[in-house]
C-alpha cells in the first residue's frame, strides 16, 4: 500500500529545492517531469534524501538518477518502504 | 596584460552603501560609510566586531525559490550585480550567448551555506547535509550560476587570490575578448560574513579590534588599527573598445600581477607590479590623475604601499584615494568594486573621499578626503591579498587620446 504520495514529494520538493514564481506545483506535479518543473538533478537528490531520512529508508543515488517524475520518486520510496517492511 | 583595450560598458553594484550602481555612487561621493556592529549573527564575543554589511536587499523576487534554496548569500549577491550589469550594458541583445563569457574572483565561496551544512553533518549526519552544499560553496560558483542565468557559455573561468583576484579576472576576460568572446561579465562579489568566516578573518590578523565605527578603519592615518570586513562587490560587462565606442565608462588599458614570498620585501613586488601595470597600459606615472589604493588600513602595510606610490610617482603627491574606506575589505569583491568606481569617477570627472582618515604627511600623498571635481583621464588601481597576492590595473576615460595615438 503505498505510503507517500505526491503532496508529500511536492512538499519536500519546496521544502528542498524551493520553487519559482510562476510555477504551478498544483497541477505539474503529477503530469510534468522535473526538469519540465524546472528541476536539476540535484533538485530530485536533494528531494530523495529529504524523503528517505523522513521515513527511516535509503534510495540509492544510482536509482534516483534515472527518476524522472514526481511519481516516479514517489514510487522509488513506496517500494523502498516495503523492503523494509518485508526484511 | 591587457593586448586591445577592453572597454568597461556594464557596472553592477551591492555594497554596505548602496544595492544598485547609482547608489552607491551617490553614496560614495557624499561621504556615506557602511560599517556597525556586526548584525547577521552574534559577533560581541569575537575581537572584532564591526564589519560592511549589505543592508536591506532581499534577492528572492528576482532570484526566484529554486535559487535561493541552492545558493549562497554571496552568490544571491552576485546575481543581483551580475544581472544588473549585463542590463546596463545591453549584451543579451548585442552579442550571442555563446560568445558571452564570465570570468569572476572569489575568496572563499560560500563559507554561510558551508557552515550550516558542517553543522547539519555534525549535529545530525550526514543524511542532512543539503545535496547543495556539493557546489553552493566552491569558488567558481558565482561564475557558474551567472552563466547559467544569463546562458552566456563562451570561455569562463575563476580566479582565486584572495583581495587582488578581480584585477586578474578583468585581466583574463580582457585575454577572453582578445581570443574570440565578444563580452565577458567579471569582477567578484564576496562575503563571509558568519561565525565561521569571522573566525578566519580574525585569526588571520590584519582586522581592527576597534569598536567606534568612524575610526576603526583609517588607511595611511597614523592611527590605522586595521581593516573592517564587509561583503559586497561588483561586476563588471567588458567589450572590445573597438565594439563599444559611445558606450564605455572607461577602458581597461593596463594589468601586471605579481606576488610576495615570505623572504621578500614586499615593496620591491608592489613597485614593479604597479610599473609593469603602467608599462603595460604605456601609460607615463606623470600622466595618472588619482590611485584608488589598497589601503590595507595597518600602519606598516599603509607605509608599504606609500613608499612605492612615492617612488613611482616622484615628489609630486599623487592624488590617492580609498573608496572601501566606506564599506571595508570586501575580499575579493573590494577590487571589483574599486574598478567600478574608478570607472564612475572616470565617467564624472568625481574623486570620491577617504572617510574618516587623516593622511600621515610622512606618506607624501595627497589623500582626497572630500570630494573632489575635476576631469580625470587615467586612474590606478591597486590591491593586495592575503598571503602575498598583488595586483594592479590602469584605466582610461574613453574620450582620453594619449600624445602620439
Amino acid at each position: 500500500m503505498p505510503v507517500i504520495t505526491l503532496d508529500d514529494v511536492k512538499r519536500a520538493l519546496v521544502e528542498g529545492a524551493g520553487v519559482d514564481a510562476g510555477v504551478d506545483l498544483e497541477r505539474g506535479i503529477a503530469t510534468l517531469t522535473f526538469e519540465e518543473l524546472g528541476y536539476d538533478s540535484l533538485a530530485v537528490l536533494e528531494t530523495g534524501l529529504r524523503l528517505g531520512r523522513e521515513n527511516g529508508v535509503e534510495i540509492d543515488d544510482e536509482q534516483l538518477a534515472d527518476i524522472e517524475t514526481p511519481q516516479d520518486l514517489a514510487d522509488a520510496v513506496n517500494q523502498a518502504l516495503a523492503e523494509a517492511a518485508v526484511a | 596584460m591587457i593586448r586591445e583595450p577592453a572597454a568597461i560598458t556594464g557596472i553592477g553594484i551591492v555594497s554596505p552603501i548602496g544595492n544598485d550602481r547609482e547608489a552607491h555612487w551617490i553614496a560614495q561621493q557624499k561621504g556615506v560609510h557602511g560599517i556597525a556592529a556586526v548584525e547577521r549573527f552574534d559577533a560581541s564575543s569575537y575581537a572584532s566586531t564591526l564589519a560592511g554589511e549589505v543592508r536591506d536587499l532581499d534577492p528572492a523576487p528576482a532570484l526566484g525559490g529554486r535559487l535561493m534554496s541552492s545558493t549562497d548569500w554571496m552568490t544571491q549577491m552576485s546575481l543581483v550585480a551580475a544581472a544588473e550589469a549585463v542590463a546596463d550594458s545591453g549584451i543579451a541583445e548585442r552579442h550571442e550567448p555563446g560568445r558571452c563569457g564570465v570570468f569572476t574572483a572569489s575568496t572563499a565561496g560560500g563559507y554561510e551555506f558551508g557552515q550550516r551544512e558542517l553543522q547539519n553533518l555534525w549535529s545530525r549526519g550526514p543524511k542532512y547535509v543539503s545535496a547543495y552544499q556539493s557546489y553552493a560553496w566552491f569558488y567558481a560558483v558565482n561564475t557558474g550560476q551567472i552563466s547559467i542565468r544569463h546562458g552566456f557559455k563562451g570561455h569562463s573561468g575563476v580566479v582565486v587570490a584572495d583581495a587582488a583576484g578581480a584585477l586578474d579576472a578583468l585581466a583574463s576576460s580582457a585575454a577572453h575578448l582578445h581570443h574570440g568572446n565578444a563580452a565577458m561579465v567579471s569582477g567578484a562579489v564576496d562575503g563571509t560574513l558568519c561565525p565561521w568566516g569571522w573566525v578566519a578573518h580574525v585569526a588571520g590578523g590584519g582586522t581592527t579590534s576597534a569598536s567606534d565605527p568612524e575610526t576603526a578603519y583609517l588607511p595611511f592615518d597614523p592611527r590605522a588599527s586595521g581593516a573592517v570586513v564587509g561583503e559586497g562587490g561588483a561586476h563588471l560587462v567588458l567589450e572590445r573598445a573597438a565594439d563599444a565606442t559611445g558606450r564605455a565608462y572607461a577602458l581597461l588599458v593596463g594589468h601586471a600581477s605579481g606576488f610576495v614570498r615570505s623572504s621578500q620585501d614586499p615593496t620591491t613586488v608592489l613597485r614593479r607590479v604597479v610599473e609593469a601595470a603602467l608599462a603595460d597600459a604605456d601609460v607615463r606615472p606623470d600622466r595618472i590623475d588619482l590611485v584608488l589604493a589598497d589601503g590595507a588600513g595597518t600602519v606598516a602595510a599603509d607605509a608599504d604601499e606609500a613608499a612605492v606610490l612615492r617612488s613611482v610617482f616622484g615628489p609630486r603627491r599623487v592624488p590617492v584615494t580609498v573608496p572601501k574606506a566606506a564599506v571595508g575589505r570586501l575580499q575579493a569583491g573590494g577590487a571589483a568594486l574599486d574598478v567600478a568606481v574608478a570607472a564612475l569617477a572616470l565617467r564624472d570627472g568625481l574623486t570620491p573621499p577617504t572617510v574618516h582618515s587623516q593622511v600621515d604627511p610622512a606618506h607624501g600623498i595627497d589623500l582626497v578626503t572630500e570630494p573632489r571635481a575635476g576631469s580625470l583621464n587615467s586612474v590606478l588601481v591597486v590591491a593586495r591579498g592575503r598571503g602575498g597576492f598583488v595586483s594592479a590595473v590602469v584605466l582610461t576615460s574613453p574620450h582620453h587620446h594619449p600624445e602620439g595615438a
